[in-house]
């Protein structure tokens, strides 16, 4: 049809003209269908990064709070020097990697169920009840955790009923590794179950018959096959867990900031935006490893 | 849900980072950039906007007037009543903290903002960084039913010229569950008592550090105390010791007073230190509940409605601070809000608002009471007797956010 246009350039007029040197041009085509992407992309987020990126080595004017564009380091030398900010990343590293391992040590029977075991029936529901949470408001859900934790509430009423007595989990680490876990279960199951699902029975038959039992299956065969969707995973909840400061100030006691929280301390209060800039790259630095880790394991097929 | 944004304010422990860092980046020592760093504007001198003249008449209105305020403080329930009367429309940016109000309040309000609702550890702040300008309390026909500690507060207040009206204050006091506390406490030694364990509760805010110091001050005579907002660097660390040996009693630090609202809902604090506004809330649930101002004293807040150096609507500024201290408005605010106004002349309409709610919010006390608060005021170098080796605001939040909190 492209070739009728030229035919009939004459008098269609400049729209034809238009579309006949755009076929005759292909990448000229291809150029003015991505670019519009392509700037969102490069100026919205890769500036925004470079923007974030440059900040961090400004520093603020401590009385009026301006930023001054003066390059210095000061704000990386405090992150690294200062034993508070060196906690808070560790802890904050330290818990998204618990977080991780939990969930996929939660997520890999679950999936497997899903995948190879269930009924078609029972997967469907499955699938609901895994998808169903992440329609539910975030803060809710945490909500819910924290009155489920508090000295009163069901969980000591619970084990009181059982005489084990009240357990004190509220405002608690652990209590913030719990709420953690639950909220980015699903992110872990989904591609998890993706990976379980592609293995063909034939490996599964062909394991046994060379007389592989039950777990030497799962740990030659299963578990190789379904990292990927493992790692994939991990992507999820390591990198929502390192970013994540609602729960913390929610559900975290005494010495339980995160990264985030320092950030939006910065941000939204003090007002010293290049501290918070230098802070935020941390973890902008870990996942880049993460990532790029993860690709060698092969994550980003099983996504 | 008044207090929770207002909470979000003053809870930001690690807030302030900020100032801290910036200590560290400059070394330290000298402060020879930026006088003295985000607390104190060093106090020396006088204010940059003190010769401003201010109007000796109002002007009619420009139509406009742009807040920043608390969260709760520019309602409807009385805004609406000021927009009628004055043809000035009312829009307000809410802050979450005296530290965001300074940084919103930057260039003077930027010719954007009219006027602040600053408390007093922000007031200080705003002056001696020229954001604030004198006004003229003459214009104010209420100003004189002030009670007479807040109509020329040291907060707000410099050298005899006046940077703005006084508005609401409030006590931060003891709060308990008298159910764990047959005997009222008398002392805020509970807060620092092992026996509590775990079942404590303060606010998130460097401006706690006083509340340790009032503490110190009466049972440690020898630290020299006089003002709890003029410390020296023996004086903080004697404070910080304190709060650190508190951490592992805290069960949480509150960013939110819904937060603490919760935790004494829920049994998972019996005491801790708390405003008026909790204590209504929890009693208006249920929930047992008593509060004591303990024998050290405690320390308050006075929050005073500031005009921004560049406002650009300074007649709609002034008809504002005329409503908003007749004795109706500051009524209004108080019941709804739980606080306590600075126009005596409130009183009687408080109770009509909400029967007792004058005694409740102790707005009939006796000055004995209010000279029983420290006020907030925004720590600064200089000591108020001549010494100027009194560590800044700056220096509070640092050793707030890295040596206590963490």
């Amino acid at each position: 049809m492209a070739s009728g246009t030229i035919q009939t350039s004459a008098p269609r007029g400049a729209g034809a003209r238009i579309s006949a040197a755009l076929w005759r041009r292909p990448w000229v085509r291809a150029a003015l269908l991505l670019t519009p992407p392509l700037a969102w992309f490069v100026f919205i987020y890769l500036a925004s990064l470079g923007i974030l990126l440059i900040t961090a080595f400004w520093r603020i004017n401590s009385f009026t709070t301006n930023i001054e564009r003066v390059w210095n380091l000061g704000n990386f030398r405090t992150l690294l020097e200062n034993a508070t900010y060196r906690a808070i990343m560790l802890r904050t590293i330290g818990i998204a990697a618990l977080v991780t391992v939990t969930d996929a040590v939660l997520a890999l029977p679950f999936a497997y169920y899903m995948a190879r075991v269930a009924s078609r029936r029972a997967q469907t529901a499955l699938f609901v009840a895994v998808l169903v949470p992440l329609w539910a408001s975030y803060i809710a859900r945490v909500y819910a955790w924290l009155l489920i934790f508090t000295h009163d509430g069901v969980l000591n009423w619970g084990l009181d009923k059982i005489g084990l007595g009240p357990v004190t989990l509220a405002y608690t680490n652990t209590a913030m590794w719990i709420v953690f876990s639950y909220l980015w279960l699903p992110f872990m199951i989904l591609p998890v179950y993706a990976a379980l699902e592609r293995i063909p029975d034939s490996y599964l038959e062909a394991s046994a018959d060379l007389g592989a039992r039950g777990g030497r299956t799962v740990a030659k065969v299963i578990l190789p096959l379904a990292l990927p969707g493992i790692v994939a995973g991990s992507i999820f909840t390591f990198s929502l867990t390192l970013g994540d400061f609602i729960t913390p100030f929610l559900v975290g006691g005494t010495g339980s900031s995160f990264i985030g929280n320092v950030v939006y301390e910065n941000v939204g209060v003090a007002g010293n935006i290049p501290f918070a800039a230098a802070f935020a790259i941390v973890p902008v630095v870990i996942m880049g490893l993460y990532l790029l880790g993860a690709r060698r394991l092969g994550a980003f097929e099983a996504m | 849900m008044t207090r929770t944004g207002m909470g979000a304010g003053r809870w930001p422990a690690l807030a302030a980072l900020g100032a801290a860092l910036i200590l560290l980046t400059a070394a330290c020592g000298g402060g020879t950039e930026g006088n003295g760093g985000g607390g104190g504007g060093g106090g020396a001198g006088q204010p940059p906007t003190a010769n401003m003249a201010p109007p000796t008449s109002v002007g009619a209105g420009e139509g406009k007037l742009a807040l920043i305020a608390w969260e709760g403080y520019v309602q409807p329930l009385w805004t609406k009543t000021f927009e009628t009367k004055t043809g000035c429309d009312v829009s307000a940016k809410y802050a979450g903290s005296s530290d965001e109000m300074v940084t919103l309040m930057a260039d003077g309000g930027g010719g954007q903002y009219d006027m602040v609702s600053a408390s007093g550890d922000a007031s200080l702040r705003l002056i001696y960084g020229g954001d604030v300008r004198p006004v003229n309390v003459d214009l104010i026909p209420d100003w004189k039913n002030f009670i007479p500690q807040l109509q020329s507060p040291p907060h707000n207040t410099i050298d005899g010229k006046h940077y703005g009206i006084s508005l609401q204050w409030g006590p931060n006091t003891l709060m308990y569950n008298p159910q764990d506390f047959p005997t009222a406490p008398d002392s805020w030694s509970v807060i620092y008592d092992p026996k509590y364990k775990g079942k404590i509760t303060v606010p998130d805010n460097p401006i706690q550090i006083a509340d340790a110091a009032l503490y110190l001050k009466a049972t440690k005579p020898e630290l020299g105390i006089t003002d709890v907002y003029e410390l020296t660097r023996p004086q903080l660390d004697a404070a910080v010791a304190l709060l650190r040996q508190q951490q592992p009693l805290i069960r949480k630090y509150w960013g939110l007073a819904s937060q603490e609202i919760s935790m004494f809902k829920n049994g998972d604090a019996i005491i801790g230190a708390s405003w008026p506004y909790q204590e209504s809330i929890l009693r208006s649930n249920g929930v047992p509940i008593a509060s004591t101002i303990p024998k050290e004293g405690a320390t308050g807040w006075a929050d005073t409605w500031m005009m921004a150096t560049n406002a650009p609507h300074p007649n709609c500024a002034y008809l504002w601070m005329q409503y908003i201290s007749t004795a109706k408005a500051q009524a209004l605010q108080a019941t709804w809000y739980g606080e306590t106004p600075a126009n005596t002349k409130a009183c009687p309409i408080m109770d009509q608002l909400d029967k007792g709610s004058c005694a409740v919010y102790h707005a009939n006390a006796p000055a004995s009471y209010f000279d029983s608060i420290s006020f907030w005021k925004t720590p600064i170098a200089d000591c108020g007797n001549g010494e100027t080796n009194c560590m800044p605001y700056s220096e509070w939040q640092q050793a707030w956010t890295t040596e206590v909190t963490g």
